[in-house]
């Protein structure tokens, strides 16, 4: 982990809720796909914890909903403003566990961090099938960045309006090797029930420091609690205690 | 001895700043970004006899200028402590540190305190009567003078270290509970743990908090805290710890000027994880320009 400054290079909206954000500064502390950073903004106390989709050695994307608060305020900020970021949070994705074709769910803005992951299997000579899950067409965002990499992506849409008609689920054609996914814990529940193959998800829980002080966001898992900033937030699948 | 150090409990700091308990884990995530041994010492995360996984989540919500939390003394227990936490401490911590204990009967934190007692690194005990987030136990010692008396002796009886009451702000005086610790044989209090709250989703129209009240720190209760520090201090002998909002070299001052020997910072460490190294290389010139010059001397400064 690192605290920095960064300066905003890009904000631009790519659906009328999310919103891509670029940051320039020093990204050495990012390792693997699936981590995250925590942005301090003014005037509110807790720092904002958000999913790296991609990185460089000068750089780093994140993909964000215009949800509350934080959001809103991100989404208003101005090419050249400067952020405190905390960098290089959480675990990662674990690419080794890939094997040769293995899947990729993102639900909506749980795209994120499957982008820059994609991008670190094809490195690995591994070309990974992606399913990406949205409400409706209006609401479909970056799979044209997906097709510049060489990924067709699967869309689905719960009413149809685009590509396959359903949940993301619909879309699984097993057998994979093995599946990691992003998006709500819905989602991630179903695509784990109906899934025949280990995985690796990425929860999202509301977080107090983003680096494994507070003890704000630990769960139970079946290997004993975890903290999702430090433990995750990329559980295995089979560990996971589903509520409810 | 520096002109930051202070003296607790008769033990010296090399500065009194010192991260609070449930903000610093066990030392090492810290020791990670920066040497911690720049701190005056700190209190080691909530420990109780059985491991505890704490409260149901959410247990974070954002306030204006600070938090609610209801994490609910998540711990591995006491054995666990000793066995896995501690030696990983003293890896990274290689001065006295404080061993945080909290209970939910007079037996569960006499037996913490007597085994943490017995550990070299312990420098102090400090026993938490104050938290207001788990059922049963915590802050309901810590309400009623008798209770935090009856707490305060049947720790002493068992120990041989100085124990410092952690005492809450939820109550109609607190003067009388800390004058009850002290008179029980107290070496020191600590004040104030967070205060009870709550938030509600305007969307769900439910308390964010699974909990449904939590504890709030951070900047907003700072003049509360500051406020009871005041207090306690002119009506007890013992060392007066303060705590609640400190954000910085000024605000540290300023407690110790309304009467805190040391000072612990919590919610800052959450979103500044430098927050309290940076307090500490902050003050020599703070001191510089408020013409103070040896941070001792100005405990209770304000007091006239």
């Amino acid at each position: 982990m690192k605290q920095g400054l960064f300066e905003i290079i890009e904000n631009t909206a790519l659906t009328d809720k999310v919103m891509r954000m670029r940051l320039a500064g020093d990204t050495s502390a990012m390792e693997r796909p699936g981590q995250f950073v925590d942005i301090r903004l003014e005037s509110l106390f807790l720092r904002r914890p958000l999913s790296v989709c991609d990185w460089d050695d000068e750089s780093f994307t994140i993909l964000y909903e215009r949800v509350g608060q934080g959001t809103e305020r991100m989404a208003a900020l101005p090419a050249g403003e400067r952020l405190d970021v905390l960098t290089g949070l959480g675990n990662g994705y674990d690419i080794s566990l890939a094997g040769g074709h293995p899947l990729l769910v993102g639900g909506g803005t749980g795209l994120s961090p499957l982008y820059g992951l994609a991008k670190a299997l094809l490195k690995n000579s591994v070309r990974p099938v992606v399913i990406l899950g949205f409400h409706t067409a209006a609401e479909v965002f970056y799979t044209g960045e997906f097709k510049s990499m060489g990924i067709e992506p699967v869309i689905t849409t719960e009413d149809g309006s685009c590509g396959v008609r359903g949940f993301v689920t619909a879309a699984m054609d097993f057998p994979y090797t093995f599946f990691y996914a992003c998006g709500t814990e819905a989602m991630l529940r179903a695509v784990c029930e109906k899934s025949r193959c280990p995985g690796q998800i990425s929860l999202g829980k509301r977080m107090g420091c983003g680096f494994g002080a507070c003890m704000g966001c630990t769960v139970l898992t079946k290997n004993g609690a975890k903290r999702i900033c430090k433990d995750g937030p990329v559980l295995n699948s089979e560990e996971v205690l589903w509520e409810g | 001895m520096g002109r930051l150090s202070v003296s607790l409990c008769g033990i010296e700091l090399e500065n009194p700043v010192i991260p609070a308990s449930g903000t610093f884990g066990y030392g090492y995530e810290f020791a990670e970004l920066y040497d911690i041994n720049c701190l005056g010492t700190f209190s080691f995360k909530g420990t109780t006899l059985a491991e505890r996984v704490g409260n149901p989540l959410p247990r974070i919500a954002e306030t204006g200028a600070g938090m609610l939390n209801a994490v609910g003394l998540q711990n591995p227990g006491v054995e666990k402590v000793i066995a896995e936490e501690l030696p990983k401490l003293a890896g990274c911590f290689h001065k006295p540190v404080i061993a945080n204990v909290s209970g939910f009967s007079e037996s569960e934190y006499a037996e913490v305190c007597r085994r943490l007692d017995e550990q070299e690194q312990v420098g102090w005990l400090e026993v938490n009567i104050s938290c207001p987030n788990v059922h049963g136990g915590g802050m309901s010692f810590g309400t009623d003078p008798q209770a935090a008396a009856a707490i305060t002796r049947a720790v002493k009886a068992v120990t041989t270290k100085p124990v410092i009451m952690k005492l809450t702000p939820n109550v109609t005086d607190i003067v009388s509970v800390a004058r009850a610790c002290e008179d029980a044989g107290a070496d020191g209090v600590s004040l104030i743990n967070t205060l009870k709250g709550m938030r509600i989703d305007l969307q769900t129209r439910q308390p964010i908090l699974a909990n449904i009240t939590g504890g709030l720190s951070g900047p907003a209760v700072f003049p509360i805290a500051l406020g009871m520090v005041w207090q306690v201090s002119q009506a007890v002998k013992i060392p007066v710890i303060g705590l609640g909002g400190i954000q910085s070299a000024e605000d540290v001052i300023e407690m110790m000027l309304a009467g805190a020997t040391a000072v612990e910072i919590g919610a800052a460490n959450l979103i500044n994880p430098f927050a309290c190294r940076d307090i500490i290389e902050n003050l020599p010139a703070v001191m510089d320009r408020l013409q103070i010059n040896t941070l001792k001397d100005i405990t209770g400064g304000a007091h006239g």
